[in-house]
């Protein structure tokens, strides 16, 4: 990482749990030495005014993702298996608790 | 809020359930002179340091350090409004009236935190002492007969411990990080040293508050011990300086040259327009 | 590069040209890591890291006042403020850097000169009145800018704006009830606030850019939506909420021409001096220089302090290495730069 050169900080994604109960969300990114000063400044940084419980940082080159949707079908096979969904089967309605 | 409502959960707020200066105000009750002195003290360590790192907003060796020295700061300023506005209630006068209306020689802070910010390293020595002394301090403070004083005091340490937690990283850091920066945390701790004794040091007034206030001789070794563990571990050398001296009722007298340049600066604009709110 | 290549190339960069038009018509978001024209990518990082850089150096002129704030419940305040703002610049790099420029590359070009920032924190901040207006106008005019761009097309730049917007509400109003105590107090604090509020003025209106018919970049920045409402109708819609909120603090705009068209059902306003404006922008305002100056000491100042850190984060990351190899045992969580770490539940 080119960047990490002359006391430039690597990149940090953060991710923050609301509250108990709920998944951490990606709130944003910061610069930090290692580890343990993101997740202190991840504290700082994202949760000023009560908005988690726990906070997640990962260095953002750990990260892989799938490909962009403007780049063919990643996504393409969970199109139009509608029979997934519950709305798909009619015939019970008005059916109880089916 | 509709304006920008959002499904995004990591920005839900709230403005959370901690005690506040103005409820201190409505139901701390009245403390007795002898309490109000020692709240004093405390405040006035809180205030002064709370001043000096508020001028690093916006100058940090990093961005994230703005907010992280902002954020010490800002408890900072918490505490002394906790704990002035507490000491006024003996004598009818509001925690402004003691920050901005008193001369000099009537604070009661240590010179420690009077000390000038100097590099970020001379920032971070004095950051070491305090906050591994208030960490202590506070600790035994959340027994105190003074329920006002055992409310303040618990408080104040959930966030000392995250003051403390910032002084150890980067002593670590600075330790064992460059030539340069460990020979400028060495000189920082040089610096702040010989005010080591003043945090400790006994007065009457503790005779007087027994089961109240904290008897500082009683936190020195507990303090101590952890602060020069934690030199060992960043390769730093317990400074070997003779104290500054202090006077017989230490807090009562031996104050920084500091202090009357803080004051000036603080208390300038409110003096120019007595009586007035803001 | 063979001829065939070449084709496929621009059939593929077509293609997703016209995803990213589609996006855009559709009114929908641009990612990351989607296809972006080389030109919104450009304009996009230009606009998000000025607008990074001025939340920066606007920490300045009100960060000087910190110490000097006059009470204990103001002095908490403004630091909560100014904090806040570090905050806002961070966000906004963050979002600027998925654009694919580091922040180390956009700060240089802002301690070098050649990335410009908001030029009303060239004014000075002379008083403690001017706390007051720079939270009730200058940021009350950042927000009416910034609300439209939390539908931003840029997904990371609206993400970014709608935790700015949610903060920034705090600011406007403190500054308001900074200006509401002082025109409520002695006669002294009541010039004081007068002043203030003649001094920001003008040019919190020029924040929202030069008049449309000379801000040539504008139609290109609404058509990507990264730009909602033009610059005139941000600035009369600024006029419109501030005339009420000056009367209910029993202050004057200084401004003879401000007065309500009843036929446009808004308020019109004089012309602002647009001269001051280029002039402050190409450097010469009251405090270009030191606000500059400040900043490069800052990140100066902080190398050796950047640098140990990151020593300290090699030397661990090389510890933890060599005793894992010892260990022989691959199970061994990573310390430093590989692992990710977690606090609380």
């Amino acid at each position: 990482m080119s960047e990490n050169q002359n006391g430039n900080w690597p990149l940090w994604e953060v991710f923050v749990r609301s509250s108990r109960g709920l998944s951490h969300v990606h709130a944003g990114s910061l610069h930090a030495p290692d580890a343990t000063m993101a997740v202190r400044n991840a504290r700082d940084l994202y949760t000023r005014r009560n908005e988690g419980t726990s906070v997640w940082v990962v260095p953002a080159d750990a990260i892989t993702a799938s490909d962009p949707d403007s780049k063919g079908g990643y996504f393409e096979s969970a199109q139009g298996k509608s029979y997934r969904h519950a709305t798909y089967y009619t015939k019970s309605e008005g059916v109880k608790h089916l | 809020m509709s304006a920008f409502a959002s499904h995004d959960s990591a920005t839900k707020q709230s403005a959370g359930d901690a005690i506040t200066a103005e409820e201190i105000a409505e139901t701390g009750g009245k403390a007795s002179e002898a309490v109000a002195r020692y709240a004093l003290r405390l405040g006035d360590d809180a205030l002064m340091l709370s001043q000096r790192l508020g001028w690093w907003i916006s100058r940090a060796p990093e961005l994230e350090e703005d907010i992280a020295l902002g954020n010490i700061a800002l408890d900072l300023i918490g505490h002394a409004r906790f704990l002035l506005t507490y000491a006024g209630s003996a004598w009818g006068k509001t925690e402004d009236e003691l920050a901005y209306f008193r001369n000099e020689e009537e604070f009661r802070s240590v010179r420690l935190v009077e000390q000038e910010n100097g590099d970020f390293g001379q920032t971070i020595a004095r950051q070491l002492l305090f906050s591994f002394y208030q960490f202590e301090l506070y600790t035994a403070l959340q027994s105190s007969a003074d329920q006002t004083l055992a409310a303040i005091a618990d408080k104040a340490l959930k966030e000392v411990e995250y003051h403390q937690d910032h002084a150890a990283q980067w002593i670590l850091r600075l330790g064992l990080g460059t030539e340069e920066s460990k020979r400028r945390i060495q000189e920082g701790l040089y610096y702040v040293w010989p005010y080591l004794d003043e945090l400790f040091a006994d007065e009457p007034l503790h005779d007087e508050l027994e089961g109240i206030a904290v008897r500082p001789s009683t936190l020195r070794e507990k303090t101590m011990d952890r602060v020069t563990a934690l030199l060992a571990e960043a390769e730093l050398e317990v400074p070997n300086v003779t104290q500054a001296r202090l006077s017989a009722e230490p807090r009562d007298g031996s104050y920084s040259e500091y202090r009357g340049y803080i004051l000036a600066e603080m208390q300038w604009l409110a003096r120019q327009h007595p009586g007035a709110t803001w | 590069m063979t001829e065939q290549t070449t084709t496929a190339d621009q059939a593929a960069t077509t293609a997703e040209q016209q995803h990213f038009d589609h996006l855009i018509s559709e009114d929908s978001r641009v990612e990351p890591r989607d296809w972006m024209p080389e030109a919104y990518r450009k304009s996009l990082t230009r606009q998000v890291s000025q607008h990074a850089h001025s939340e920066i150096i606007g920490m300045q002129p009100e960060a000087n006042w910190i110490t000097r704030a006059p009470s204990l419940k103001r002095k908490a305040v403004l630091m909560a403020k100014v904090q806040d703002e570090a905050g806002h610049g961070l966000y906004l790099y963050s979002a600027a850097e998925t654009l694919g420029t580091p922040r180390s590359v956009l700060n240089e070009q802002l301690l070098s000169g050649k990335a410009k920032y908001s030029s009303i924190f060239n004014y000075p901040a002379r008083t403690w009145a001017d706390m007051g207006a720079i939270g009730w106008l200058v940021d009350g005019a950042a927000i009416c800018n910034q609300v439209p761009l939390c539908r931003a097309s840029y997904g990371p730049y609206g993400r970014a704006m709608v935790r700015i917007c949610k903060e920034e509400s705090f600011h406007q109003r403190q500054g308001w009830e900074i200006l509401y105590e002082l025109s409520h107090g002695t006669e002294a604090q009541k010039k004081m606030a007068q002043d203030a509020v003649n001094r920001f003025y003008g040019p919190a209106l020029q924040m929202f850019g030069p008049p449309d018919a000379d801000s040539p970049n504008s139609q290109q920045s609404m058509e990507w939506n990264i730009k909602r409402f033009s610059n005139d109708e941000l600035r009369q819609r600024f006029v419109d909420m501030i005339v009420p909120q000056a009367e209910a603090l029993g202050l004057t705009l200084p401004d003879p021409d401000l007065k309500w068209n009843e036929e446009r059902g808004h308020y019109d306003y004089g012309e602002l001096d647009w001269n001051e404006f280029m002039s402050v922008i190409k450097g010469s305002g009251p405090c270009n220089v030191q606000r500059m100056k400040r900043r490069r000491e800052a990140h100066a100042n902080g190398a050796w302090v950047r640098e140990a850190a990151q020593a300290y984060a090699e030397r661990q990351a090389r510890e933890a290495a060599a005793s894992s190899e010892d260990a022989q045992d691959q199970t061994t969580v990573m310390a430093g730069r590989g692992s990710a770490e977690l606090i609380g539940a």
